[in-house]
């Protein structure tokens, strides 16, 4: 009994410390890419070379601003939202298979472990936008809810039929049966499906509708700061960084690849996909509401409902 | 049990981690408002009215739409592990319970729900 806590405790630290460096180096990333895509340095003084200190010197920025709630919000609901937030954020990384035993737990059902957690988010957001009392912060919230629940459905259809080819559900399992054919060959359309849907369920553009800063200063965070906002952006990253790794996870082959070390392909394939995933903010624009939802429901749930219908027919019939 | 106690010590770390970090920040910040301070943000000019307004119905259209649906993935991944062995049996099931599924979504297509009004 000691042993199994002391063991949870030291895999908790270990994604602790995932989601600190990410946190940390997906913003410099972003910062950096930005500027190169529109032809300036980013940040560039504080830490040589390339301003590699600037996120941490930004992170004890946060931690000495004062906390600030608003008289007219909701007390208990605001204080609450963050938690809501980062909470299903350390639950996600327990099914991703860092290596052939690397990984926090593999369970019999970890696929639908994954997406039954990662709908929390919505909750946090509608908490956070409902409790600010904001005009804008409501705005983002109601976005996110007709945003969240319109690509929910296309993201867990692709999902299942890669279930249906791997015929398991343990991500361990998915990995190890992508030995001779990663699944984006076998599932393209899927890959595709669940690819949109990811980038929407992550709000990054061009589905960052509930935070479109020309509109809605922040979207729900509007009335956060500080710490409290520093969380909101801690499960943010976080999330990217678990959502690139669970693309990786389902159609990119996970830990497989020649030579290298199972973690490092693993790395590298994740932040290749974080990669795309912030090359897309700087090159397109923002959709609007009513193509949202259109896209969601009458073009992507289609399109991942006839993926799964062709793929039974192959699993059954070849 | 076994299979989930990493998950509820995750949990219950995760409950622990925001307390404690909100009570270490206390450490470092600043404290002690002006009511300006802790007026809510409307651009610059003082808030009017309350900001938490009724929703529009139409959210609860597609709130109902996403629930049927939703439940309708849970059960098809039990399906999809275990349909190499059901075979043909399984899939037209499958294809029979998604028909009605789909009848339900052309309904809600063809009545605007999913539309922006």
């Amino acid at each position: 009994m000691v042993e199994q806590l002391v063991w949870a405790a030291i895999k908790f630290a270990a994604v602790l410390g995932f989601m600190s460096f990410n946190a940390i180096f997906l913003v410099w990333l972003e910062r950096k890419v930005a500027g190169f895509i529109q032809y300036r340095y980013g940040p560039m003084v504080t830490g040589k070379p390339h301003g590699w200190l600037q996120t941490i010197a930004d992170a004890v920025k946060l931690l000495a601003k004062e906390d600030i709630i608003p008289a007219l919000a909701d007390r208990k609901i605001f204080i609450l939202a963050p938690l809501v937030m980062i909470v299903p954020t350390f639950l996600l990384h327990i099914v991703i298979p860092f290596g052939p035993n690397l990984i926090v737990k593999d369970m019999e059902m970890g696929v639908l472990y994954f997406f039954a957690v990662s709908g929390f988010t919505t909750l946090a957001v509608v908490m956070a936008g409902w409790a600010s009392n904001n005009k804008y912060s409501l705005l983002g919230a109601i976005r996110a809810i007709a945003q969240l629940i319109g690509y929910e459905l296309p993201l867990i259809i692709s999902v299942a039929a890669v279930v249906l080819l791997a015929g398991s559900m343990s991500t361990q399992e998915i990995v190890q049966s992508q030995a001779s054919w990663p699944y984006v060959i076998l599932q393209p359309i899927g890959f595709l499906v669940f690819f949109i849907a990811a980038l929407a369920e992550l709000n990054r553009v061009p589905f960052d509708l509930l935070e479109a800063e020309s509109e809605l200063v922040a979207g729900y965070n509007t009335e956060y700061s500080g710490m409290r906002w520093a969380f909101f952006f801690l499960a943010e990253y976080g999330n990217l960084a678990v959502m690139s790794a669970m693309i990786v996870t389902l159609f990119l082959g996970g830990w497989q690849g020649p030579i290298l070390p199972p973690l490092v392909w693993f790395l590298l394939k994740i932040y290749l996909v974080a990669f795309v995933i912030i090359w897309f903010r700087w090159t397109f624009p923002r959709v609007r509401p009513d193509q949202l939802s259109k896209l969601g429901w009458k073009y992507l749930l289609p399109a991942s409902l006839v993926n799964l219908a062709l793929t039974s027919l192959y699993v059954v019939f070849i | 049990m076994e299979t989930y106690f990493e998950v509820l010590f995750f949990i219950c770390a995760g409950l622990l981690f925001y307390p404690f970090t909100m009570q270490a920040a206390r450490l470092f910040r600043p404290s002690g408002s002006s009511a300006r301070k802790l007026a809510n943000y409307e651009c610059g000019v003082q808030p009017i009215g309350q900001a938490q307004v009724q929703f529009h119905p139409n959210y609860y259209l597609l709130a109902l739409l996403f629930v049927v649906l939703d439940v309708e993935a849970v059960f098809l991944f039990p399906w999809a592990v275990q349909l190499k062995e059901l075979g043909f049996f399984g899939l037209a099931e499958m294809f029979v319970f998604l028909g009605i599924i789909v009848v339900g979504l052309v309904y809600a297509w063809k009545k605007k729900v999913i539309q922006w009004q």
